[in-house]
Order: structure tokens, then sequence, then C-alpha cells
């Protein structure tokens, strides 16, 4: 495992035997068959480089070899690709976990001409996969992206990197001019900063901002209609996802399958944060307990639960943290691998004022279009706030608790239920699936906060405290 | 058979409610006054013509009618 982040500072070079000293293994069968693996399965995509460091072309083609194209006029490579990738198995890294071969099957059944979109902007701040596999081995992603293109015959690549992360977007720039001057760029990839907002990733915003530079999610009554503009179909891959197609490519799919388990095969890009000492970006085999991955980056007390998948993502309680980090095992307790994204909440938090933080930025988050999004969420992160406010410290005779409000339980799940499947997009979804498991998790808070005893933590969100709450957030 | 689907554009609503005063039996609000209807919620044929009325005279133009 390998640790690499934007604020962590530089290590030693990682050597194959240190890599393999601190792999991890997943939970269920699967071990890398030995003899056939020749690097370590959790170093795929990040193990060769430093953080803060980007490969160079000639570094990235001496460790990886060269990248796999189509033969000038070649044809047939648009369903060759999707096969290779359906037996890979690999699928989205970007969030919602579709396999890849199918939207590259429906992308080459469109129309005539593409135009590939490599998405790097997630919008989720506890995230940074993205903009690390960019800086580390933009070389990677780029492979993947012009093989995709020029598979399926797309004359336009665009990197999007958002607005406010410079560095990543340098190392792009930078790995593209080194490029052009090869054979290796075989469509012209371009470089496009949308705004860093939370929504500004989703597909449909990001093809609108392309489109008419309005990040905002469009309303799709068909989601089985690819994307357009103009005449291009769009085509929007997540930039890991992208450079596990280079690596499959390279390899083949039997190599993919070596890490992983079987229903969920190879590695996935994992960004731990909250009560960590080593928060940061792994390379992970899917499979690998969650438990484990936070374990690896040594928790600074004891964890009372996991957010798993993000602010629009599922709280793991303590039972649940040995779940292994792969869809089934994770569907099974309503949460998603989404994007990759573990937050580890410690025991002296207090889970209704986190969960109430999240929601109120959520909130804020909103692009602003839907009505029950609008009105919805800022109602339920109120509700929240007065859940927690109601056992911040009172003196004798005030109201507090759910004495001076007794509807807010069935108000807030009322809300919560109005909201669901009623945006354009799934922002509002994510939001009640993050509150729901939150309040289930947190249940002893919940109950604590209700019947306005102290709370432990005593951390109201709004005002002065609020640091308090924040302060295991490293 | 072919039947008729309500949808509301939830991006083009601006919670008039001309859709739920007309199609009580299918459209609802919420709190907000916002209409409540599953997407390509099936119309009942009785229902049909007071459907396209409420496609016609919705101020944002946000209710889709579509056969299938």
């Amino acid at each position: 495992m390998t640790t690499a982040t934007t604020s962590a500072a530089p290590r030693g070079a990682a050597t194959p035997a240190r890599l393999a000293e601190r792999r991890l293994a997943p939970a269920t069968g699967h071990a890398p068959a030995a003899g056939s693996e020749r690097r370590d399965g959790t170093t795929r995509l990040l193990g060769a480089w430093q953080a803060h460091q980007s490969a160079r072309l000639a570094e990235h083609l001496a460790h990886h070899g060269p990248p796999v194209l189509p033969p000038p006029r070649a044809c047939g490579w648009a369903d060759l690709l999707a096969r290779l990738v359906a037996d890979a198995g690999l699928t989205g890294r970007g969030g919602a976990g579709f396999p890849t071969s199918a939207k590259l099957a429906a992308a080459a059944r469109a129309g005539e001409r593409r135009w590939l979109v490599v998405d790097g902007l997630e919008g989720e701040p506890e995230s940074a996969k993205d903009r690390v596999l960019l800086q580390c081995a933009p070389h990677l992603v780029l492979d993947g992206a012009e093989l995709v293109a020029a598979a399926l015959g797309a004359d336009r690549i665009t990197v999007c990197v958002a607005a406010d992360q410079g560095a990543t977007a340098t190392a792009v720039h930078r790995a593209a001019t080194e490029r052009e001057r090869t054979a290796l760029a075989p469509v012209p990839v371009e470089l496009a900063r949308p705004p860093a907002r939370f929504l500004a990733g989703e597909e449909s915003a990001l093809v609108n901002w392309l489109r008419c530079g309005t990040a905002l999610p469009t309303f799709r009554p068909d989601k089985a209609v690819p994307l357009a503009i103009g005449r291009r179909t769009m085509l929007v891959h997540n930039a890991e996802t992208l450079a596990h197609v280079a690596l499959v490519a390279r390899h083949g799919a039997k190599w993919f399958r070596h890490a992983g388990t079987a229903d969920a095969p190879g590695t996935t890009l994992v960004t731990v944060s909250g009560a960590v000492a080593r928060p940061g970006v792994v390379e992970v085999e899917l499979g690998t307990p969650i438990d484990t991955i936070v374990a690896a980056a040594k928790p600074t007390a004891t964890v009372h639960a996991v957010l798993v998948g993000g602010r629009g993502g599922t709280w793991l309680g303590t039972n649940d943290m040995g779940t292994p980090l792969a869809p089934r095992a994770l569907r099974e307790r309503g949460a998603a691998v989404g994007a990759g994204i573990l937050v580890a909440l410690p025991a002296e938090a207090c889970g209704v004022a986190e969960i109430a933080r999240m929601a109120t930025a959520m909130a804020a988050e909103s692009a602003g279009q839907c009505g029950p999004c609008v009105f919805g969420l800022p109602a339920i992160a109120d509700d929240l706030r007065r859940l927690a406010a109601a056992a911040a410290p009172s003196g004798p005779g005030s109201r507090s608790g759910i004495g001076a409000d007794p509807d807010l339980g069935t108000r807030l799940q009322r809300r919560l239920g109005a909201v669901t499947g009623r945006g354009a997009c799934r922002h509002p979804d994510g939001v009640v699936r993050m509150v729901r498991s939150g309040l289930a998790v947190f249940a002893d808070d919940v109950a604590r906060h209700g019947t306005g005893r102290p709370c432990t933590a005593a951390t109201p969100v709004a005002g002065p405290a609020r640091d308090a709450a924040t302060r295991w957030q490293t | 058979m072919s039947e008729l689907r309500l949808t509301v554009d939830p991006v083009a609503c601006d919670a008039f409610g001309f859709c739920a005063e007309l199609l009580p039996e299918i459209v609802g609000l919420d709190e907000w006054g916002y209409p409540v209807v599953a997407p390509g919620e099936a119309v009942p044929p009785h229902l049909a013509k007071l459907a396209r009325q409420a496609a016609r005279s919705c101020p944002r133009q946000a209710v889709i009618l579509t056969v299938g």
C-alpha cells in the first residue's frame, strides 16, 4: 500500500519489498497467484511514484511499457475493447460503479462522432484520489483515454480538472505536452477547468458546462439516451477508470482479476480521512475489509463509525466495520463503494453533530434547480441542527430536547422521505442515505439528544463550538 | 395497449400547482408546494383529458406526457 496525498510529506522510495510487506489482503479468496503477478496487487496505479512527484513520459514508459493503441484504420476495436473490459469486470470508479464495458458499448452504438471527457473533478471534499492519480501518474490516465478515444473513434479528449486544483492541472498539461511530440497522441488532448463545486463532476453537469458554461445537472427523463453536444455523443469516464483500462489493455483481463474478489475484481483508490494519523490516498484490492484499510491509516482514537462513499454515502457502525470494500457486501448494508471515500469518526465525536454539519454543507451544495432539493435539504439540515442543539448545555427550566419540539422526529422522517428520488440528479438521494444511515448508527446519540441530556461530545454545530466538532479532522 | 404517462420536469417546475389542482388523483403536493408524482406515472384513461389540460396550462411547461 502506498500513501500519496497533496498534504502528506514525500515519503521514501516505495520499493516492491516494502510495499509487499504493507499490502492489504482481500477478505475472501483470490489471493494473487504466485509468480503470475509481476507487480503487487495494491501498487498498480500509484505504486511506482512518490507523492508530489509526477511521472515523466520516459519514466512512465519504462515502468509500464508501451501503451496499447489500435493500429491506424483498424476496425472493430470498440467491440474488442468493450469485450476485454467486460472480461476484466471493471466498473466505473467515479461513484456509480456502473460496468465500464456497458458504457463503452452504448457509446459505440450511438451516433457517428464522439467526444471523450475525462472526469477528474471529484467534488467530494473528502476525496483526493483522482487528483493524486492525475498528479502522480497522468500518463497512465492519458493512455487509457487515448485508447478509448481511438477505439471508439472519438475526435476530442477533454481532461476536466477543478478550477482550484492548479497542481493537478499543471501535471496534466505537462503530460499532454510531452505526448504531443510523440506518436502516442492519436487524438488531441485538451484541459478544461470547470468550477470547484460538489456537483460540477456529475456527468450531465459536466457535459452541460462544456456545452454552455453552466455546471448544473440537467433533467434526463430517459437516462439510457446518451448525453450529446451537437452531433457528438459524449462519453464521460472517471480518471481512475481510464487508468485501469490502460492496464487491462496492457496485461489482460486475467491479470486484472488477480487482485480483488471474483465479483469485485481489481484494485481501487481509496481516500481515508477523519481521525487518522496518516490520511491520504491508498490503493487497495476490492474486497479488503474496511477496518483493515482504516487501521493502516493509523487511527488516532477509537473509531466509532466510518462514513463510506462520502457525504452522499453511508455510515457504518462498529458492527459493520469489517465489511469488505466490495459492491455486494456493502449493498447488503445499504452502502456502496462510491468514489472510495472512508471517513473515520472517533468515539468522542457526536454523530448527530456530524450528520447535521454534513447535511448543512450538502444543502449549500444543491444546484438550486429542483424544489424538493432547494427547500427539502435546508429543512432537513435545520431539523438535524435542532436535534444536535437539543442537548446543548442549558440552565434549569430552559426548554430543550424533544419537549421543545415534539414533532422533530416525525417531521425529519417525513422530509427524508419527501426529497428522495425527486431531483434531476441524485444529490438529494445521497443526503438522505447519509442522514438515514447516520440516524441508525448513532441511535444512542440521537436518543441522548432527543431527551435533552447533555451530549458526551457537547458540540452544538452552529456557533463557536463548531471547531470542537471538527477538531478530530486532520 | 399504449398508456399515457406523466412526468414532471423537476428543474422546470416552479410549484404553480396547477397539475395537482387538476389531477389530485395522481399528483400530490409536498410541504413546499412541489408536485409529488412518480416519474412516468400511468394516467388512467378517464383522466387523460385533464392530464392534457395540466400539460397545456403549466406556466413552466414542466408537465411531460408520453405515450408508452
